[in-house]
């Protein structure tokens, strides 16, 4: 929420600038922003590909607006001058296409799955999924996806010990494990990917099945639509998809 | 108090009643926008859950455990400081003082830092004992005074200040031996100034959120209390969040409207 005016001044300032350069069809044109507004757990995925996408378009820059996705599908329909929305769920997003707020259908280019981390030095001794029952575990709290998928996830393995604490969010929960603080927690596969060799992971029973969608679309506002549209391709090209992978990461489901 | 006063005192300067009036407008319109988007009719219904009903009990005793520990604690250090002569007064009163500065999610990490599972107290309790403190009550507490010991501190040791240390000096003279100055003399006289802090400590602890969301984690019915469950309800049922928060303003305000009416009179200014 609080990256709403910082975006609205940026955008306020960068207008100028690419008013007149900016003509649709003119991808040559020197200082255009394009700007993609994403979920959190997109931000490194996102940053290599903006890399690879200003090295592909001298001259453009692109500005990454990270927040939690409902506050986003907020910013999208009070009007937030963005070219490309990218979200973590497919909820947020038909907040925004029920706002009116999307140029074209949203399409799902990545998935994400819960999986299991414990600190690196596994404490509890943990080495499958069954075994949390009776240690110190961190998961979501159920408001949140992450916190939902994790209640489903437990329910169906069996697992009745419920967990030390609800964290808000999944960054939280990453946090306590990797602090040593709980002994395992549930985590997207690309929280775990970002945490390296400070966690170890562990896949959960039945947990492809829960998977969450990432649908991406181009904004019905865009100041810069062939740059957003230049973007959503790159997302969903080889190239695209490697990154995504390399960051935990599911493909698009064909 | 019956002579006649000269006139215009008591009455504001016109170049101070405007930003006298945006400061309370600063303060008075976010509780207004709460109370007029609160679900006043949904209360009963969410006063009656569960989750909330475990919250609030959990809240008031942490709250009452904290100004108690606070008191315990406390009531030593501020002498200390007042009254106590040695070197390293100012930097052990500047050192007690951090957390008031300290953003409270910072305090969080610092907590496990110290009594964390692997903290620089928390590790060779566990492996001594067997004992971890985070995502158990005693660490919100343990949370809860972190935030609170320093209000309480300052507000005891002003009081100890303001009272000077002539009496304590009469006393002494009497042959009274420096307990009885204390439990006789210095103790009586500073209540007001206790009360308060002991208030002050208790509202800062009522109201403490990233400190214990960071240390203490957040769970219902051991961890969550009253401004965790109203973060966690914000993420999805913002109505519920601000009913919650109605009933947390309620409460506070009327600890503090009845406690101000007994003790706090002439103690906080």
């Amino acid at each position: 929420m609080s990256r709403l005016p910082a975006v609205a001044l940026l955008l306020a300032l960068t207008a100028c600038g690419s008013g007149d350069a900016g003509e649709p069809g003119d991808p040559g044109g020197d200082d255009r922003t394009l700007t993609v507004l994403a979920a959190a757990s997109l931000t490194g995925a996102f940053d290599d590909l903006a890399e690879i996408f200003e090295d592909a378009h001298p001259g453009v820059e692109v500005r990454l607006s990270l927040d939690s996705s409902a506050t986003l599908a907020q910013q999208v329909i009070a009007g937030a001058p963005a070219d490309v929305l990218a979200t973590a769920d497919l909820r947020t997003m038909t907040i925004a296409a029920d706002g009116d707020a999307l140029a074209d259908d949203p399409r799902t280019f990545a998935t994400n799955t819960l999986v299991l981390v414990t600190p690196a030095d596994d404490p509890a001794g943990i080495t499958a999924f069954a075994d949390i029952t009776g240690t110190a575990y961190v998961t979501c709290a159920e408001s949140a996806p992450c916190g939902a998928i994790a209640r489903d996830l437990l329910a169906a393995n069996g697992i009745e010990s419920p967990p030390v604490s609800r964290e808000v969010d999944v960054r939280a929960v990453l946090t306590k494990v990797v602090l040593s603080e709980a002994d395992a927690g549930l985590v997207y596969a690309t929280d775990a990917a970002a945490a390296g060799d400070e966690v170890r992971t562990l896949p959960v029973p039945g947990a492809p099945a829960l998977r969450t969608e990432y649908p991406i679309a181009l904004l019905a506002a865009a100041p810069a639509e062939d740059l957003g549209r230049a973007w959503v391709d790159l997302v969903l090209s080889a190239e695209g998809q490697q990154v995504l992978a390399r960051h935990g990461f599911g493909p698009a489901p064909s | 108090m019956s002579r006649s006063q000269p006139a215009g005192l008591g009455r504001i300067p016109p170049l101070l009643l405007v930003p006298a009036l945006l400061g309370t407008a600063v303060v008075v319109l976010p509780l207004l926008g709460l109370v007029s988007r609160s679900p006043w009719r949904a209360l009963p219904d969410l006063l009656g859950e569960p989750d909330v009903r475990r919250a609030l009990v959990l809240s008031l005793t942490t709250s009452t455990l904290t100004a108690t520990v606070c008191l315990l604690l406390g009531l030593p250090l501020a002498w200390l400081l007042a009254r106590g002569r040695f070197r390293g007064r100012a930097v052990l009163r500047a050192l007690l003082t951090v957390p008031l500065v300290l953003p409270p999610v910072v305090g969080g990490v610092a907590l496990l830092g110290g009594f964390g599972r692997t903290g620089l107290l928390g590790g060779p309790l566990r492996e001594a004992f067997g004992v971890s403190l985070p995502f158990t009550t005693a660490a919100v507490v343990l949370a809860h005074t972190f935030v609170a010991l320093p209000f309480f501190v300052l507000a005891v040791e002003g009081a100890l200040q303001a009272q000077g240390e002539r009496y304590d000096a009469v006393a002494a003279t009497l042959g009274a031996r420096r307990w009885t100055t204390f439990r006789r003399v210095t103790l009586p006289l500073a209540l007001p100034g206790i009360a308060a802090g002991t208030v002050l400590a208790w509202a800062r602890s009522l109201g403490e959120f990233g400190a214990t969301i960071t240390f203490a984690g957040n769970f219902p019915g051991t961890t969550q209390t009253m401004p965790l469950l109203v973060y966690t309800r914000l993420q999805d049922d913002p109505s519920a969040a601000y009913g919650l928060s109605l009933v947390l303003l309620g409460l506070s305000l009327a600890v503090l409207v009845l406690l101000r009416d007994r003790w706090l009179r002439g103690a906080v200014r």
